[in-house]
């Protein structure tokens, strides 16, 4: 079973990188952005014995720095 | 009396020459060499360093598998018996991941990598590793690093500030740390982080010598002399 970790900064922690981002849209020419936040997504092939705890531990103990990122783990149905 | 210390290699340091050399010509003892795998460090150190470096490739995070390899185990355990443990640059990082320092630290506000000689400010002269800098002492260490943005909530730069466990601050701009921190200690004060790189300029031939004091100030604090 695929399980996919979106890792994200937390509201109120400065992105660097999602605004040097912003930056390069708009040298596109596209207009109209408000804010660019970068994250990660991290995806896990697991076997089914894989509990929800565990995906919770893999998360919250190595995947993310609960200090400044935030995640959500998402088991995609095959 | 000779001074015990170790300095740990993760794959991908870079600077544990540096830390060992700055060690053993301070101390005059070269420091034991221990390798990330190794379960257990050798007994009765006074002094444990995390060299700066890129360990792990920076995968992931910075320090965030060097922080869950075997040594860190050994590392956590005697860092909360009281022996001191200096992680610079990358294991400034490995001590915010493992949880002996509180933080994070971010990408550079600027993005770049930032790689040269940079100004501090002297905040903290009580701890085991600054007692020999004069408070308010301008120095200057260089920094060669990519993620150095020391983050905290406002709650924890409060507590670090209120409990003079900012040892270190920037005296110019450098990666956007909140409140300008370069180096913290731990709440019993034997933990230091810091992004700067002390063991880079203790001798005049590296071209400043503002980074031997912070091993003096070691060596004299745990073997006298």
């Amino acid at each position: 079973m695929k399980v996919r970790v979106f890792v994200s900064l937390k509201n109120g922690v400065l992105d660097p990188q999602g605004r040097a981002i912003h930056h390069a849209i708009e040298g596109l020419g596209i207009h109209g952005v408000q804010d660019v936040r970068a994250g990660k997504m991290i995806e896990l092939e697991v076997d089914a014995s894989v509990t929800d705890a565990q995906l919770e531990e893999m998360a919250s103990k190595l995947l993310t720095n609960t200090v400044i990122e935030n995640y959500r783990i998402e088991r995609v149905q095959p | 009396m000779s001074f015990r210390s170790a300095v740990i290699t993760f794959p991908g340091s870079n600077c544990d020459r540096d830390m060992a050399d700055a060690l053993e010509k301070v101390s005059g003892t070269a420091p034991h060499r221990v390798w990330h795998g190794d379960a257990a460090l050798p007994d009765g150190l006074d002094f444990i360093a995390l060299p700066g470096g890129f360990s792990y490739g920076d995968y992931l995070r910075s320090g965030a598998m060097a922080a869950r390899s075997p040594i860190m185990q050994a590392v956590i355990a005697a860092a909360g018996k009281g022996v001191p443990v200096l992680g610079v640059c990358n294991g400034f990082q490995v001590l915010t991941e493992a949880g002996l320092l509180p933080g994070a630290l971010m990408r550079n506000a600027g993005i770049r990598f930032v790689c040269r000689e940079v100004k501090l400010k002297v905040e903290n002269t009580q701890s085991l590793f600054t007692a020999g800098y004069s408070a308010g002492q301008q120095i200057v260490i260089p920094v060669a690093h990519h993620d150095g943005n020391y983050f905290a909530d406002a709650e924890t730069l409060d507590r670090l500030e209120g409990e003079g466990r900012v040892a270190f601050r920037y005296a110019e701009p450098v990666n956007g740390s909140a409140r300008d921190i370069a180096g913290v200690l731990n709440a019993a004060g034997n933990v230091l982080g810091m992004m700067p790189h002390p063991e880079r300029v203790i001798e005049p031939a590296q071209g400043g010598t503002d980074g031997r004091a912070l091993f003096e100030s070691a060596v004299r604090g745990l073997v006298g002399a």
